[in-house]
């Protein structure tokens, strides 16, 4: 079997199992609800970190690009209540458009 | 270019199932289905765009096209999946190749224990439902106490067909397709996480727990394997530990009747969703 075919079963295998896992074994029953507040915050903490990693990151450096000056606009339009789609259709043409002046 | 991409969208939507379901006893279970399908519409030229550059680099990095496409379909994850393009393509192993898109993918080990309680059904369905949370879906269908799972299976499906059937083209149509950075498709995703996270932001833990988790990602970047910033920033939801003030949780008492139903009493605790 190739590499590629090795690392498209495991990788799948793996990711069913990950997103499978919670919703499978803590299913229906009742958990422990001490930790609900931490569980609300899940939200706003991974969101952020998501934010941060897909506008300043390229593997495994910090960057600073046009996905930056994309992430300002679209903060722009979310602070003047833009609908999402704005939101997002403002921050990736500011983005193009510095490329293409670039 | 993008007119192609947005009449690619527009046949996903024409597309899919939730749209032709018959019967007016299901009209209230569509409804929620298509309101996650219309959520998601926006950012289905981005999602397709990323397919097909994904179809492209897969193919030149020489995975082949059934390898290629079976990838979308089963993983179904942007970012490992661009991560094995790019470690095989290098001439690196598949155990470095595996390594690098697991820790990517890890973080769905929380995300989906979060959303667990929204899920329905038998363990089959469950396992087979879950498999449409990807980031954009659970993040468009959390509620204030809980996911909404029609939203989230909704969003999930259009986001499955947009990128498999966007791996299809670029394996099909190779590297003839633009890049989807020049049309600034990579600055639509963080805005996007932006603009739902934005509304969340109104007692001092969610913030904290924001720009906590943003201060964490982006120092843990240049140190840790891709993947990792993602992860340790659930750490900060641990300041949801603090002894409430009365006025920190605002969020608990303007909530609805039936987001109680699913909510705080089946939420589980981050020790366990980081077990």
């Amino acid at each position: 079997m190739s590499a590629a075919w090795v690392a498209v079963l495991v990788v799948g295998a793996a990711t069913v199992a990950l997103k499978a896992a919670g919703p499978v074994l803590a299913g229906e029953r009742d958990l422990p609800l001490q930790g609900s507040r931490v569980v609300d915050l899940l939200a706003p903490a991974l969101l952020a970190a998501l934010v941060a990693s897909q506008a300043f990151s390229t593997d495994e450096a910090l960057v600073l690009d046009e996905r930056a000056a994309g992430l300002l606009a679209g903060g722009v339009a979310i602070l003047l209540k833009a609908p999402l789609l704005v939101v997002v259709v403002v921050a990736a043409a500011t983005a193009a458009l510095l490329r293409l002046v670039a | 270019m993008r007119g192609l991409f947005l009449h690619t969208a527009s046949s996903v939507l024409a597309l899919s199932p939730e749209l032709k379901t018959a019967g007016p006893e299901r009209a209230a279970e569509r409804g929620g289905y298509r309101l996650g399908l219309r959520a998601v519409t926006p950012l289905l030229p981005a999602v397709v765009a990323f397919g097909v550059s994904f179809g492209v680099l897969a193919q030149a990095a020489g995975m082949g096209a059934e390898a290629s496409i079976a990838m979308s379909l089963t993983t179904f994850a942007g970012s490992a999946q661009f991560a094995v393009v790019s470690v095989l393509g290098a001439g690196g192993t598949a155990v470095a190749a595996i390594g690098a898109a697991v820790l990517l993918n890890a973080r769905y080990g929380p995300m989906a224990l979060a959303a667990a309680p929204a899920f329905r059904g038998g363990r089959l369905r469950r396992l087979l439902e879950a498999q449409l949370l990807v980031d954009e879906s659970w993040a468009l269908s959390r509620r204030e106490g809980g996911f909404d799972r029609r939203v989230l299976l909704g969003a999930g499906a259009g986001l499955y067909v947009g990128w498999s059937g966007g791996t299809a083209i670029g394996v099909v149509a190779g590297d003839s397709l633009a890049d989807p950075a020049t049309l600034g498709l990579d600055a639509a995703f963080p805005a996007l996480f932006l603009a739902l996270l934005a509304p969340l932001l109104k007692n001092r833990d969610a913030l904290a727990a924001a720009v906590l988790g943003a201060g964490i990602a982006i120092c843990l970047t240049p140190i840790t394997p891709a993947g990792v910033p993602v992860i340790a920033a659930t750490a900060a939801t641990l300041v949801g530990l603090r002894r409430p003030a009365a006025a920190a949780s605002p969020s608990y008492l303007g909530r609805s009747p039936a987001a109680q139903d699913q909510g705080d009493e089946r939420a589980p605790s981050t020790e366990e969703a980081r077990a």
